[in-house]
């Protein structure tokens, strides 16, 4: 099989059914009744979770495709960031029908006035965009510069993401802290990236990376 | 002060617990049934048997309730005890490392008779009350618990207040080798919780050394733990080796950990919010639909009384 195909038909199908395994379990779970006392909560934090790992999984690509030159990853990107949006749409469903019964008026309350709610709610909002323009076609209409900027505003969803996580803890942060860390490395390598592209480091430390980041 | 006991609760309204169990058992046996897998009774039995050992004499007490019980295994697996992990689910798994036995409790300040008490001691004079009561977390669920214990108001005369004592504090154990959860700063250990001397007179209140008919499981807080049903479950102090009388307001861990989110009272308000989310209603654990809190946690006949004239949006 080509390498085309063997994407295209075998890893690509692995991945999304992969992807698909944390709603198995909590399908599966919820079937069985394995998610405990309180159901409604270990469906509501169990898709958030799943949010933050696949929005940090997707802003993870382009950091190891240029630490290992794999560029094969990049074909997985759009499809980890849609399942970030789903998992989210799940997610901000589980609030608006398990947790307020549809009551749009009591959600609109709380959207300005539980800061942990609005962050929650602007990173779903960003990622509407994001997941409307991720076809090829949308990309060829937008244009790949003017659609990369729009795309960029995946940093600000999965920072909103991380800081409704943070600020609805009681008082162990070590889950959330995790998160922000993965999320600071991952941001910080594109910094890095570009100030060393404005010609801010003179002696790269990693000349591999170096030369890769420039493609 | 005026108090009305609440109807009794009548027997044939509580499900019997064995009901419950095997209602787990049915479920169980469905999922696994739906997916291809043997039915394990095995693992049902071996929860059962898990259970401690039948409380004995206790007798049907005041102020129940007709709403459905939480069910045991519920109970006993979804807790918020920090002292054995921040997740609920870590206490039942981690509390083995609790020894109840030998327990002592001190009991000290402005008292006339202060002592260290063993903990069968402390308990032997009393007769042991079934109390059916609403808890309502201040994370917005709430269960219904029928707990085994003493009014605490029978165990603090025994003591002898003196009339310098305003306030009651209570203080949790605090090893890291029986309590591996306070190996972790999350919270200021000891946990430390506190009440008006009036509340913990209030006959509503009592010190819990059991649950459904049989001894505290470790992860509810054995030997011993307060029960403050009109306040959030955090006022439950668990696991109590110090009843101290003061002259001065205690200040709780959490109040300590972050005042402006926990107040020293505490009362279960639908007015007053948390400030990171609404107390207007809750998740009764086994119910699809959200149900109102009600004001000091249904308790308000009994209790409102001793707020009478506070402005409880400041008092909280």
């Amino acid at each position: 099989m080509s390498s085309a195909r063997w994407i295209r038909f075998v890893l690509k199908p692995a991945v999304f059914a992969g992807s698909l395994g944390p709603l198995g379990v909590l399908v599966f779970c919820a079937v069985t009744g394995g998610l405990g006392a309180n159901p409604i909560e270990a469906i509501t934090h169990g898709t958030g979770d799943w949010t933050l790992r696949f929005l940090l999984l997707s802003l993870a690509i382009t950091p190891l495709r240029t630490l290992t030159g794999w560029n094969l990853l990049v074909r997985f990107r759009r499809m980890l960031g849609l399942f970030a949006f789903f998992y989210a749409s799940l997610h901000l469903l589980t609030y608006v029908w398990l947790d307020k019964f549809f009551s749009w008026r009591e959600i609109a309350r709380d959207i300005p006035r539980r800061p942990f709610i609005t962050m929650g709610f602007l990173a779903f909002v960003v990622l509407v965009p994001l997941a409307a323009t991720s076809t090829a076609g949308m990309i060829r209409r937008m244009g790949g510069r003017a659609w990369q900027r729009l795309h960029r505003l995946v940093y600000l969803s999965a920072i909103a993401g991380v800081v409704h996580y943070w600020w609805l803890v009681k008082a162990d942060v070590s889950r959330p802290r995790v998160y922000a860390m993965a999320l600071t490395v991952l941001l910080g390598s594109r910094l890095f990236v570009a100030y060393r592209k404005a010609g801010g480091v003179t002696s790269p430390v990693r000349p591999r990376a170096s030369t890769s980041a420039t493609r | 002060m005026l108090i009305r006991p609440a109807t009794e609760i009548p027997s044939s309204e509580i499900t019997d617990e064995r009901v419950y169990v095997r209602r787990r058992e049915f479920l169980q046996a469905c999922g696994l049934a739906a997916v291809g897998l043997a039915a394990s009774p095995i693992a049902v039995n071996a929860q059962a048997a898990a259970r401690p050992r039948k409380l004995e004499n206790v007798a049907k007490g005041p102020f129940g309730t007709t709403e459905a019980l939480t069910p045991y295994e519920n109970v006993a697996t979804y807790n918020n005890f920090y002292e054995f992990g921040t997740d609920k689910s870590s206490p039942a798994m981690t509390a083995g490392s609790l020894k109840s036995r030998p327990w002592t409790v001190k009991v000290d300040g402005e008292c006339n008779r202060p002592a260290d008490y063993d903990i069968d001691d402390f308990i032997k004079p009393h007769s042991l009350e079934e109390r059916v009561y609403r808890m309502r977390c201040v994370e917005g669920w709430s269960m219904v618990i029928p707990w085994a214990g003493i009014p605490l108001c029978n165990v603090l005369e025994r003591f002898e207040p003196t009339s310098r004592a305003k306030f009651v504090e209570f203080t949790t154990l605090r090893d890291t080798r029986q309590m591996p959860g306070q190996r972790s700063s999350v919270l200021d250990w000891p946990y430390v919780e506190g009440l008006r001397l009036d509340e913990a007179m209030h006959p509503l209140t009592i010190l819990a050394v059991g649950l459904y008919g049989s001894v505290l499981p470790n992860q509810n807080g054995a030997p011993l733990r307060l029960v403050v049903p009109w306040k959030y479950g955090f006022k439950g102090i668990k696991s109590i080796v110090r009843i101290r009388f003061v002259d001065h307001q205690p200040v709780g861990a959490w109040e300590r950990q972050n005042s402006r989110e926990y107040g020293f009272y505490s009362n279960v308000n639908p007015q007053v919010d948390h400030p990171r989310w609404s107390q207007a209603s809750e998740r009764r654990l086994g119910e699809f639909f959200k149900r109102k809190t009600l004001m000091f946690n249904g308790y308000g006949d009994q209790v409102a009384g001793m707020y009478a004239g506070m402005d409880l949006r400041k008092n909280f």
